[in-house]
């Protein structure tokens, strides 16, 4: 899974049917710092995730697994929206 | 999912018998403001999206998840034809 940041959406009519009513956002990667890295990419959206959220998306079939027993047609899927990141040792 | 761009079309006469009947485009992947990105990607059209159409793709084994390619050799497919992209100000 990877961390990423919403910066905007997608709006389709023509569609595979799974798609109808689930919302998509455009994500761009960032590192747990929260700098951008990497293609922005689209993805599915399952936690609700606004503009300008920090989320963490997974990719490949497991993104569809969210939406189960719905057979969702999806590679990314925002699967949460990040609080916080911690980074380095609790001393 | 990838933003891309119908460029053209792929025509093969002898191939997997389940691709059969399956039309199979190019894509050049886009940025959400329009702009070509580096390499090329052949898909399956799942929605007839036509050529110039901005699609999205999906890739890798849910690739077959798409109407009519269970159990077929597709690891790319265009699931929706794009309306519109809105992006957010502050990011832009």
């Amino acid at each position: 899974m990877y961390l990423g940041r919403v910066v905007g959406r997608v709006w389709s009519s023509a569609k595979n049917e799974s798609l109808t009513g689930r919302p998509m956002l455009i994500v761009q990667p960032v590192t747990p710092e929260g700098k951008p890295s990497g293609r922005r990419l689209v993805c599915t959206d399952w936690a609700g995730a606004g503009s300008g959220d920090l989320i963490y998306w997974a990719r490949a079939r497991e993104a569809s697994f969210p939406f189960l027993p719905d057979e969702v047609v999806t590679d990314a899927t925002i699967v949460a929206i990040v609080d916080q990141v911690h980074l380095g040792g609790t001393d | 999912m990838i933003l891309a761009r119908v460029v053209g079309k792929v025509v093969a006469t002898r191939k997997d018998p389940r691709l059969e009947g399956k039309t199979l485009l190019v894509l050049k992947p886009v940025s959400p403001e329009g702009k070509d990105e580096s390499g090329y990607v052949v898909a399956v059209d799942t929605v007839s999206a036509g050529f110039r159409e901005t699609v999205l793709a999906v890739a890798g084994s849910s690739a077959r998840m798409a109407e009519g390619c269970k159990d077929r050799p597709i690891d790319t497919s265009v699931v929706a034809i794009v309306d519109t992209v809105s992006m957010d100000e502050e990011s832009s």
